[in-house]
């Protein structure tokens, strides 16, 4: 009973391989394919790179990955080929720009607000009397 | 007073960002191929293989692209939509069997009825990315200069076509005399 707890405990860990495609003879292009289709979002199953989904689309925007590598197309020109049909959505990096800038810089923001916030705060505490409780006081006397 | 308000305010900020969430639908992806022109492609007809079909050949119409698939279930469930809009004659209705069995397809016209002027096929999905398509059924509004006009990500239904099509090809229909 337990191994078998142990084991049902392990299944989520299992993973599995999507994308069964040959390797590419060059390494270098291998290299690029798996970082590509990882940075590329399957438009199917929304939150799933196209390298882990089995979509068909999937698929088929895996084999189009490959065909562009091996005809030498640049990450930039393979980017812009699937943001050019699919939107700035299939990027998991959107680029910086007017829509997506607050999106960009609120981890900052908030780190910088959270940061003063904090400051004013200890400060604010630091220059408190160490004692200042009336009702302490009152109990003292 | 500011220690009090501040929370609140913050919290309607939040609310209110996702009370809009809410209503927006993540799956439905804005094309940005709206306002430019359709990708050129040619591919073979349906139920006529030697002929072929394109953005060059359909120019100089306004017509509905609807991309569709009998492995579709949602696609099944807008067929008698399209027949209905094929039936009032405003617009041809152009089909885009994506990734299909070609056999299947024409059992699925023969079965249902064909709404299509014509239906090209494209078995390995190559233009259908060329389209930006993700997820069938689909369906383009293309204007007489082959430019991309409108596009719907769900089944079409009477409610959609009244209010979201018939407006744009009225207005494109005029603008045309």
């Amino acid at each position: 009973m337990k191994k078998m707890i142990a084991v049902l405990l392990l299944l989520p860990l299992v993973s599995f391989a999507v994308d069964n495609s040959e390797a590419m003879e060059d390494p270098e292009l291998q290299a690029r394919y798996e970082t590509l289709t990882r940075e590329l979002r399957c438009l199917v199953c929304q939150n799933t790179p196209i390298s882990d989904s089995n979509a068909p689309l999937a698929q088929d925007l895996r084999r189009q990955v490959r065909e562009m590598l091996l005809s030498g197309a640049s990450d930039s020109e393979i980017y812009g080929f699937m943001t050019d049909r699919y939107g700035d959505f299939v990027l998991y990096r959107p680029p910086f720009a007017k829509r997506t800038w607050l999106l960009w810089l609120a981890p900052g923001i908030l780190l910088l607000l959270g940061g003063a916030i904090l400051t004013r705060t200890i400060r604010q505490r630091a220059a408190m009397p160490i004692d200042d409780d009336d009702e302490d006081e009152e109990a003292i006397e | 007073m500011i220690r009090f308000l501040a929370p609140i305010i913050i919290l309607a900020i939040l609310v209110s960002f996702f009370f809009v969430g809410l209503y927006k639908d993540p799956s439905i992806v804005p094309s940005p191929l709206i306002g430019k022109s359709a990708p050129a492609y040619e591919l073979p007809l349906l139920l006529k293989p030697g002929e072929t079909l394109g953005t060059e050949k359909l120019l100089g119409q306004v017509y509905l692209l609807n991309i569709w698939g009998t492995w579709c279930f949602a696609c099944r469930a807008e067929h008698d939509v399209l027949l209905e809009i094929e039936r009032q004659n405003i617009v041809p209705i152009y089909g885009f069997n994506w990734k299909d069995d070609p056999h299947l397809a024409r059992q699925w016209l023969a079965e249902l009825g064909n709404p299509y002027v014509a239906s090209m096929v494209d078995t390995v999905g190559r233009v259908g990315i060329d389209w930006g398509v993700y997820g069938a059924p689909e369906t383009f509004l293309v204007d007489q200069n082959g430019i991309i006009i409108h596009k719907l990500i769900a089944p079409m239904s009477m409610q959609i076509w009244h209010e979201d099509f018939l407006p744009l090809i009225r207005h494109l229909k005029a603008v045309q005399r």
